[in-house]
């Protein structure tokens, strides 16, 4: 069977999507966590360093128009509590410089508190600075007291680190679970279909009712196409058989009609001419009703092979039933059927196409057999697993070239001469035999006659 | 013997009519399955000759209701259908055999007598004449204590022989009773089977009587 | 022992420097490519074992050691004139100052053990001992009666007899000394009594020193009785410590770190590198050379211990107010009447 063109992939395509979809959010999450964990260490490395600032301040005083400023021990210490810290101050009353480090960056974006933060560069390292602000009056004048204290960036960079960490593993471990779960997602979205898939290839090959199986709503016109589909597909399987049937029937029932009245003619007839030309005609009749009757016969089997009703087939039996059936026709001519058993076998297979191949093969060996000969059927059994049946004759056997080409449609063997055939018997025989999985071999026996074997496997 | 034909087809019914009376047996022909009945109701046969498909009904139904009346007359089954499933359910529903159309009439022959042959002792074919007593179901011969089953083509010779006696038979004749139209024959072959019968008739009341140049007669020996 | 040249003292009037070089000596190998020249607030004879220590490990090395005051080396370090490969200060505050200040180069020791975090402080300064300030009160000064034991019975006896300990003083000149000015606000910062004991001290007409090594020596010689904020390493290594008792007072007893600054304007990174690495680890590992620069500080409570700790708030006594009103306090209340 022609296998379906495959493009894409429903469940590859939504864990794809999903899996993008999980990866996107993981990475903003990523950093998100990043850009509020940075903003959290900011502000509590400005909290601490505004402390400072403003415990300078607290401690300046006005003295008679002199500044004196006595900072506290703290004020420093707590900037190196945690990590190690290079700290830096710098104090300013009116952008003059009175203590501290010189040069130390101001912070000027005050916002309404005069208090404002900077990350700058001091001393080749990278600091953040806070300038607190105060405004005093002296004797009436004005003055701002700037006091800017800096730290370096170790905590805050060690504390990053961390979080960056954190957030990687939560990122990380968020687009890992998304994934899986996605992978289940799809999985159990694709589930109706192959629901669906299992009940139709629970069915046997001719229930072409129409399905019964529950589907999602998305699902419900592809199953009514289905269900309509199968429906067309039985008429018109039925129609294809009951037209063998009726062609069958309007082609024989015509012909039965010719040969009879052909015989009673000759039966009349004494002048040995005349004699000669009924019996051409009636044999003419015969192989015309075989061919019918075997074109018929292979449109059948072609039909049901490819629809094989599967049970359990007693081969011992089939065997019997079929050589009892055809002993009449054996007896017409004397040739006496034999048959023998050396196992007892069953076969998975059609039990019709099996008894019409078994009766071809044999039918065949009877008609080319010579008056008062035997035709042998045997069943043995062959390399345990499978069958073999074989069925020779005494006759002329086949001609040595390609026994095998006696299987084509309408090719029959060379010394056939005389003997109506259509050609298709062993055509059909090997149709059923490889529908059924098995080998048709045809030989010449040694000393004369043919032998057609045929193996199955077996039950 | 006695047959029942069940067949719709005009012209096909005729020619097997014609065509079995000529070997000497009776025939009534129905054409449907309600006439078929009639005649059954009626009538004892040795045989009924059916086809499935009937204007009034299905054969197969005429086949089942017999059955189930348990009829004992055996029944063969014409089918023009070849469709081998059909073949298979018609044993089932009670055929005792079948036969496809076109019918080759030896074959039917064959079957008839195999079928009868089964059914048993119902039938009375025997034909007896002094010390020979030849069945021709039974395909038994017995001349005084020798008895002697005989093969199908000397049982039919005889059988021929033994229905006209006294007539001649040409060579060419008993060829085309006894063979088939495919098989190349030649007249000797009729010899041979001649030869066969007059040894199993040695010291028999009837025998075969050659008529040079025009063929075989059996002759039936005056008993006293 | 690995003596080649004695040890000198040298006054060297370096006139563009402007500091003055109080000892100097040459260890080792002086001709080979190995050499490491130490710049030290350590006298030569506390630091030379050390230095043996490290030769017998890397002989091919020779080390030209200088001991300056510790204003001097940051004086040596600020001009920017003469490097260093190493230098070694007692004064935490200024080796503080001089690490922020970007002088120092940053190292992670290459030793296996694990150095207790005090010692470090952001990979630029390596503390390698603990050495607590003392009151050494000499034998004959107070035969019969109670040694004190606190600031306060300090106070208290020198109040009960002024007369007797009038000039008999000593302790050190925050103005010139970087440790003492340490110690001097260590013991302000954490003890109350610290401004009322100077202020009997300035009664008193205590002498100002510029080393504890001076004070000791006094305090042997007889000259003084009383030598306050001396360095008890010191005071137990002279040899003629029986002459005196080692007192740590049991209020509160500051305890210094000496420490190492590798300078980024050294030219001998590695070898200085193997010297810290050699310091820590005869410290940290070696339980016999550990008593010899830490005084075994485990009879002392805890909690009576000020163990000072490196980090920026050491700046804060350096700023310039500060620093001013201190010293502005302290010389108001030790300068009675200026003495030497």
């Amino acid at each position: 069977m022609k296998k379906p063109i495959v493009k894409g992939s429903i469940k590859r395509r939504l864990s794809a999507l999903l899996t993008i979809v999980a990866a996107i959010i993981a990475i903003f999450l990523y950093f998100l966590i990043q850009s509020v964990s940075r903003q959290i260490a900011q502000s509590s490395q400005d909290n601490i360093l505004l402390a400072s600032a403003t415990s300078i301040i607290d401690s300046s005083r006005f003295n008679k128009g002199e500044l004196s400023i006595d900072l506290p021990y703290s004020s420093l210490s707590m900037l190196d509590t945690v990590t190690d810290e290079r700290v830096f101050y710098s104090i300013k009353l009116d952008n003059k410089f009175l203590s501290g480090y010189k040069f130390l960056p101001k912070a000027d974006a005050f916002e309404t508190n005069n208090i404002a933060y900077l990350s700058g560069n001091f001393l080749e390292q990278n600091v953040r600075v806070v300038t607190v602000k105060r405004l005093f009056s002296i004797s009436g004048q004005p003055v701002a007291l700037e006091v800017s204290v800096a730290q370096t960036l170790n905590g805050l960079t060690k504390t990053l680190a961390n979080t960056s960490r954190a957030s990687l593993v939560v990122g990380v471990t968020f687009f890992l679970i998304a994934a899986v779960l996605s992978f289940m997602l799809a999985r159990s979205a694709v589930n109706p279909l192959a629901r669906l898939t299992r009940s139709i290839s629970k069915r046997g090959p001719k229930d072409l009712r129409p399905l019964a199986t529950s589907v999602p709503t998305e699902m419900v016109p592809l199953v009514s196409s289905l269900n309509s589909l199968m429906l067309r597909l039985e008429k018109s399987l039925t129609r294809s058989e009951d037209f063998i049937t009726e062609a069958a029937h309007r082609v024989r029932t015509p012909l039965t009609v010719v040969r009879a009245q052909a015989e009673m003619i000759l039966r009349h007839l004494d002048k040995p001419k005349n004699r000669k030309h009924i019996k051409e005609i009636i044999r003419a009749i015969d192989e015309s009703s075989r061919a019918a009757g075997q074109l018929l016969d292979h449109a059948m089997v072609t039909l049901r092979a490819d629809n094989l009703v599967l049970e359990k087939v007693n081969m011992n039996q089939l065997i019997s039933d079929t050589v009892e059936r055809l002993q009449p026709v054996a007896d017409l001519r004397d040739i006496s059927l034999q048959y023998q058993f050396f196992c007892q076998a069953n076969v998975v297979g059609d039990t019709i196409l099996l008894q019409n191949a078994l009766y071809n093969i044999i039918d065949n060996a009877i008609k080319y057999s010579p008056v008062d000969s035997t035709v042998h059927t045997t069943m043995l059994s062959s390399k345990k697993t499978y069958i073999e049946i074989k069925v020779n004759d005494t006759g002329s056997g086949f001609t040595l070239d390609e026994p095998s080409r006696l299987i084509e449609r309408f090719k029959r063997g060379e010394n056939v001469e005389g003997i109506i055939g259509s050609g298709l018997g062993l055509t059909i025989v090997h149709e059923v035999i490889q529908a059924h999985k098995g080998k048709l071999e045809i030989k010449n026996l040694v000393g004369g006659g043919a032998c057609v074997s045929f193996f199955l496997p077996s039950h | 013997m006695r047959f029942l034909l069940v067949e719709d087809n005009i012209s096909l019914a005729k020619v097997v009519v014609d065509r079995l009376s000529l070997d000497g047996h009776v025939i009534d022909h129905a054409k449907d399955i309600a006439t078929a009945n009639e005649y059954t109701a009626t009538t004892e046969y040795d045989l009924i000759l059916l086809d499935i498909m009937l204007p009034d009904g299905d054969g197969r139904d005429f086949l089942t209701t017999r059955r189930s009346k348990n009829y004992k007359t055996p029944i063969i089954v014409l089918t023009a259908r070849s469709e081998v499933s059909d073949k298979v359910s018609l044993l089932d529903l009670g055929a005792d055999d079948y036969m496809t159309k076109p019918i080759d009439f030896s074959e039917l022959e064959a079957r008839c007598r195999a079928v009868l042959r089964r059914k048993g002792d119902s039938v009375q074919t025997n034909i007896s004449h002094g010390n020979v007593s030849f069945d021709p179901v039974a395909a038994t011969l017995s001349v005084g204590k020798e008895h002697v089953t005989l093969r199908t083509r000397e049982l039919r010779l005889l059988e021929l022989l033994i229905s006209s006696p006294g007539q001649v038979f040409s060579k060419s004749k008993l060829v085309d009773r006894l063979f088939s139209y495919d098989q190349s024959v030649t007249e000797n072959a009729i010899e041979v089977y001649i030869a066969r019968l007059r040894r199993h008739l040695v010291g028999a009341d009837i025998s075969i009587t050659t008529i040079r140049g025009m063929g075989y007669k059996l002759e039936k020996s005056i008993i006293l | 022992m690995r003596f080649f040249f004695l040890a000198i003292s040298l006054v060297f009037a370096n006139l563009t420097n402007a500091f003055e070089v109080e000892e100097r000596a040459f260890f080792g190998n002086q001709t080979g490519k190995s050499k490491l020249s130490i710049i030290s607030t350590a006298d030569i004879k506390y630091f030379a074992p050390m230095i043996e220590l490290f030769l017998e490990r890397y002989p091919n090395y020779g080390i030209d050691y200088s001991v300056v005051s510790s204003t001097d080396v940051m004086k040596v370090m600020y001009s920017k004139k003469t490097s260093y490969d190493l230098i070694i200060s007692s004064a935490m505050d200024l080796q503080v100052k001089l690490a922020n200040d970007g002088f120092a180069k940053t190292y992670k020791p290459n030793i296996d053990i694990t150095i207790p975090s005090w010692s470090i402080w952001n990979n630029m300064i390596f503390g390698f001992t603990q050495e607590p300030a003392a009151i050494v009160i000499s034998k004959t000064a107070f035969k019969h009666d109670h040694f004190p034991r606190t600031r306060q019975e300090l106070i208290n006896k020198l109040r009960e007899n002024p007369d007797r300990f009038k000039r008999r003083m000593g302790t050190y000149d925050l103005r010139r000394s970087g440790l003492g000015y340490l110690f001097a606000t260590q013991d302000a910062r954490a003890t109350e009594t610290y401004w009322r004991l100077t202020e009997v001290m300035g009664q008193l007409e205590t002498n100002l020193y510029c080393c504890s090594s001076n004070m000791i020596e006094d305090v042997v010689s007889g000259e003084i009785d009383i030598a306050y904020n001396v360095l008890g390493s010191y005071a137990n290594n002279h040899p003629l410590s029986d002459k005196y008792v080692v007192i740590y007072p049991s209020d509160m007893t500051t305890v210094m770190s000496r420490s190492m600054i590798l300078p980024t304007s050294s030219g001998n990174e590695r070898s200085a590198k193997l010297f810290i690495d050699h310091v820590l680890e005869t410290v940290f590992v070696s339980s016999t050379q550990r008593t010899m620069y830490n005084l075994s500080l485990s009879t002392y409570e805890e909690n009576s211990l000020n163990r000072i700790k490196l980090g920026p708030g050491l700046m804060v006594f350096l700023d310039q107010f500060k620093k001013q009103k201190f010293l502005a306090e302290w010389e108001n209340a030790i300068l009675q009447t200026e003495k030497r």
